[in-house]
């Protein structure tokens, strides 16, 4: 299971007023297991083919998807650090990494590395999974150094 | 010139360009009539010969919409194409439009673009995000928008893994910035003029790592208006044709965080597909008109078409090559970088590589200028437009 938080708990990232997701059919699958510490991505049964972000067909074949849970490890395929952005709440945040992170099963998703000084962060770092509830059953994941402790710095 | 396949084949006989780079008593659609009302001039067509017609602007209901724009300017088409991939969508125009001109299904087409992004909007496209804060975000990029990336950080990602797998230095970058900006100064027209060195752009704010201020391209006002037609309309018009030797387009992807690999664009299928129809080599070249949103882009773009191996882009742009005077001149009219950039790029790549191509330079003239290509980039280095033109028919 991921550690969930809530939003108010004091290791969540700033929350007030992020654009968050128009929850869609294929997409309520996805926020709420996060809600309840389950990271989902997509395989497809008959070509193998894995996905993230969800869909409602597997994007390699046409075929249905399954649901897979991912482990929460994975590391930094590329990331930048977000120095300027105008949009509240981002630019009360900055500077911020925005990354790609790679799940251990292979399927891509964008994050916050959050709990890390930004000068650390680098391409292969491993990252853990941690999501915060955002409102009740949609889950946010964001991301951390896995399995050390906390650096001040980031968001 | 005899065949009726040879006498249908498509070329560039006018192009016009409207205000830029600030033109604040310009709104959107003034800058489409200006540029239209050049193009005209230009190549000497009565307007009512239009057939076809390509505009990239917003949803039916914008002002600046495909359809809006052909009641707007009264062109009573038999053909329309409105494709929107972002920058590049006038790269994709030119592949769409040699088809339906070879097809017969219109002789004459007019492509139109016009922004008043710096006057009505200010400079805020790469970093303003694209969310207000609260909204509700569907589909593909509800899964991006809670964390605050930008434009510019898109590119951003890729710079950094390009760096990470092959070595490639900001100062490498910053070389492609410093050519473009020294074409800018030959232009009365481009935004930023002053002198640039690689130290500059170095030293300049990091908005989005590893991408400083100078990485980043103009944010200006402006338009362009192109006319194809068939060669053989084109023999009695003002100038000489230029000739759309081969056209090509390809995506790999809409939002960066499914961006296959960070390294290659679709310029990588897109490029060698426009070359073999030109039946051309890179070498054949004689100058290349990028989209330089970011130094990345160009860089990439480069290595994709081919003028050297993936991961080679950064010793291959260094030491002047892309400045005038070197192989292969880069964005001679100063580019998105430093000249202009109304959101858009993708037709001001054609109007100056037929620029090039009519010897109409000046002081940017390529010497020699036998073969141009111009490579739209659109969305986040996802759709990658390329065409070759030829100052002689293929």
């Amino acid at each position: 299971m991921i550690e969930v938080i809530g939003r108010d708990d004091p290791g969540a990232p700033p929350l007030e007023g992020r654009p968050l997701p128009d929850v869609d059919n294929v997409s309520a699958v996805y926020w709420a297991a996060a809600a309840s510490g389950e990271l989902l991505f997509q395989e497809c049964p008959s070509c193998g083919h894995r996905q993230f972000y969800p869909r409602a067909m597997c994007a390699a074949c046409g075929g249905t998807t399954d649901w897979r849970q991912a482990s929460g490890r994975g590391t930094v395929h590329t990331y930048t650090v977000i120095r300027q952005n105008w949009a509240m709440p981002f630019r009360e945040l900055q500077p911020y990494v925005v990354a790609m992170i790679e799940l251990e099963e292979g399927p891509r998703m964008m994050t916050n590395v959050t709990d890390v000084e930004i000068d650390h962060v680098h391409i292969g770092m491993p990252v853990e999974c941690y999501v915060v509830e955002v409102e009740p059953g949609l889950g946010l994941p964001f991301w951390r150094p896995a399995g050390r402790e906390r650096e001040p710095g980031g968001m | 010139m005899t065949s009726a396949s040879s006498r249908r084949s498509p070329v560039i006989v006018g192009t016009g360009l409207s205000d830029h780079p600030v033109a604040p008593d310009l709104d959107a659609v003034q800058h489409h009539v200006l540029a239209m009302q050049r193009a005209l001039a230009d190549c000497g067509i009565d307007k009512r010969e239009i057939d076809g017609y390509m505009c990239a602007g917003g949803g039916p209901s914008g002002v600046d919409s495909a359809v809006n724009m052909a009641e707007y300017l009264q062109i009573d088409h038999r053909w329309i194409d409105s494709t929107m991939t972002g920058g590049s969508a006038f790269e994709f125009y030119v592949q769409h439009a040699s088809a339906a001109i070879r097809d017969g299904h219109c002789d004459t087409v007019l492509i139109t673009y016009g922004s008043d992004l710096l006057s009505k909007q200010g400079r805020m496209l790469g970093t303003r995000g694209f969310q207000g804060s609260g909204e509700r975000i569907p589909g593909p990029l509800q899964y991006e928008s809670p964390y605050g990336n930008v434009l510019v950080g898109a590119y951003a990602m890729a710079a950094r893994r390009h760096m990470h797998e092959f070595g490639t230095t900001s100062e490498q970058l910053a070389e492609i910035a410093v050519a473009v900006r020294s074409h800018a100064q030959l232009n009365p027209g481009a935004r930023y003029r002053s002198p640039l060195s690689v130290d500059d752009v170095v030293n300049s704010r990091m908005i989005a790592d590893p991408l400083h201020m100078y990485d980043c391209c103009a944010i200006t006002d402006g338009g362009g208006a192109i006319i194809l037609t068939t060669a053989e309309r084109a023999r009695d018009l003002r100038k000489p044709p230029v000739h759309v030797l081969g056209s090509a387009g390809a995506q790999t992807h809409w939002n960066i965080s499914q961006m296959g690999d960070y390294t290659r664009s679709a310029a990588a299928t897109s490029g060698p597909a426009a070359l073999a129809q030109a039946g051309v080599k890179p070498a054949d070249i004689d100058t290349v008109q990028i989209y330089d949103s970011f130094t990345i882009t160009v860089l990439m773009i480069l290595e994709d078409l081919g003028f050297c191996l993936k991961g080679e882009g950064g010793s291959f742009v260094e030491d002047g090559r892309l400045r005038l005077g070197g192989d292969l001149p880069l964005n001679t009219d100063g580019g998105g970088l430093s000249a202009v950039h109304p959101g858009m790029r993708g037709i001001f790549l054609l109007i100056e590589a037929t620029r090039q191509l009519r010897g109409e330079a000046g002081e940017a003239q390529v010497p020699n200028c036998e073969i141009a290509a111009a490579v739209g980039s659109g969305g986040w280095l996802s759709c990658i437009g390329a065409v070759v033109l030829g100052k002689e028919s293929p």
